[in-house]
């Protein structure tokens, strides 16, 4: 069972529905004791930064997030602006991000040729072998819609990277916390290759 | 490599798929659902769905149908008709579509566009331009399904819609639209000139050449398809289909990319 986290931020339609398609049990919960029993997490959001960490940290999931990320235990997947909440925090705002990755994210640099935001469909290159990325027995493409992009600190915390102009990480790991810039949830086959693989954790 | 997105455009009239001429005369597709479950298996980039007679008839968007629809979709979808507020924008995202097609509505109100933005992001707001050539050469904005006149020139409206916060702008030649005769690439260059956001040129594809014609002379940053992915040929019968992975990769509709120490110079 997947708990899809609903902070009043972020398409959580969409994100049920693959995993309906894929046959992966989910809830779409608002309720902390509910995600106090968590055995898997995601975090999605869309949006601007400060306004999607405002809600979180309003909403009184927070504090049980953090405690299921300290104990370690609990596989957590951050999509999109979800992932770089997972950060220590990113130029769009001023409001501190989870920091349970070190990273920060930036904005792209504007540039003639490459319009901002990053949107469509790029492929993504493992950066080193997770198991959120097995099963791809072709290159993976995903769908992007992002004005801001994330560096890891640490390259062991990379999963996998993209390039638009510039070279970001567009899959982080650290353990049990996931995230990915992208949108599994409307990336067809492959994105139901990574959630399948998330749910098989 | 990021590739410019080839998105079929859906024409739904009374809950059935059709696909307008010059956004009148209109031959019967066949059901939304199925088709959006074949534009699935083809894997298409994007998909967008407007109801075209929503505005006509001044009513707001057919939930049910759209909740079939998001439930089949496994791609980012697009919908315009009929959305005149947040509260129906909502309703939208909430089914698990990612973007509003905002068209009639934001000429009676160009707030609306703020409000979505606001609520949801400019990543989730398209403005619809539908665009009519007039005898002196003129590009004038058109509302509810062409029917009625703006007063807004297209370039002019372009830039008000991104200054309010549309985050992409659907741009057609209504002239073009279902001709197969090649797309209006003299618009969808003035308006992807005017603007910073996406412009996805639709209206008049007939051949890969035209599509590749608004990416590389247009600037169009998506194209969006009606007769090429729902008939076989021109003047042939009803056929969905999409190009495949390797004839969009043989497109060439790659932006060139400029790379970090080019970007690490202009620092």
């Amino acid at each position: 069972m997947i708990t899809i986290l609903d902070y009043g931020v972020g398409n959580l339609g969409s994100i049920h529905n693959m995993l309906r398609r894929i046959g992966i049990e989910a809830e779409i919960s608002g309720d902390p004791q509910q995600l106090a029993s968590a055995e898997k997490i995601i975090l999605p959001g869309v949006g601007a930064f400060d306004h999607a960490m405002q809600r979180l940290n309003d909403s009184g999931l927070r504090e049980a997030l953090d405690k299921k990320v300290a104990d370690g235990k609990t596989p957590l997947l951050g999509i999109c602006l979800g992932m770089q909440m997972l950060t220590n925090g990113s130029e769009e705002g001023k409001l501190a991000g989870l920091g349970y990755i070190d990273a920060q994210a930036r904005k792209f640099p504007a540039r003639s040729n490459l319009k901002v935001p990053h949107m469509g469909w790029n492929v993504a290159m493992p950066s080193r072998p997770s198991p959120l990325t097995k099963k791809f027995d072709t290159e993976m493409r995903f769908y992007f819609v992002h004005s801001f992009f994330v560096k890891v600190e640490n390259q062991e915390n990379s999963m996998l990277k993209c390039n638009y102009g510039i070279e970001f990480d567009a899959g982080i790991q650290d353990c049990n916390i996931y995230g990915v810039q992208f949108h599994p949830e409307k990336s067809h086959r492959f994105g139901m290759t990574l959630l399948s693989n998330f749910g098989a954790l | 490599m990021l590739r410019s997105r080839l998105i079929p455009c859906l024409q739904i009239r009374k809950g059935s798929l059709v696909k307008t001429r010059q956004f009148g005369e209109f031959s019967y597709i066949g059901d939304p659902a199925n088709t959006c479950r074949i534009f699935n298996e083809c894997e298409v980039d994007e998909l967008a769905v407007v109801d075209i007679y929503a505005s006509v008839e001044g009513r707001g968007p057919n939930f049910d149908l759209l909740n079939e629809l998001a439930e089949e979709c496994f791609m980012p979808v697009a919908y315009g008709g009929g959305v005149t507020n947040v509260g129906q924008a909502e309703k939208v995202l909430r089914l698990g579509m990612e973007k509003i097609i905002v068209g009639t509505a934001g000429y009676v109100n160009p707030e609306l566009f703020a409000e979505i933005a606001k609520s949801f992001g400019t990543q989730c707001v398209i403005a619809a331009i539908d665009v009519k050539s007039g005898f002196s050469g003129s590009k004038s904005c058109r509302s509810h399904s062409g029917r009625k006149s703006t007063g807004q020139h297209a370039v002019e409206w372009a830039r008000r819609v991104e200054g309010l916060g549309a985050g992409e702008i659907l741009l057609t030649s209504i002239d073009q639209e279902g001709t197969w005769e090649g797309f209006d690439i003299e618009l969808i260059r003035s308006v992807s000139d005017a603007v910073s956001i996406p412009v996805i040129a639709h209206g008049g594809a007939g051949t890969h050449d035209d599509i590749r014609e608004a990416v590389n002379e247009g600037g169009a940053s998506a194209v969006a398809l009606g007769n090429m992915v729902v008939f076989q040929k021109k003047d042939m019968g009803v056929l969905v289909n999409f190009p495949s992975e390797a004839e969009r990769e043989a497109m060439g509709l790659h932006p060139a990319l400029v790379t970090d120490s080019e970007i690490a110079g202009q620092r």
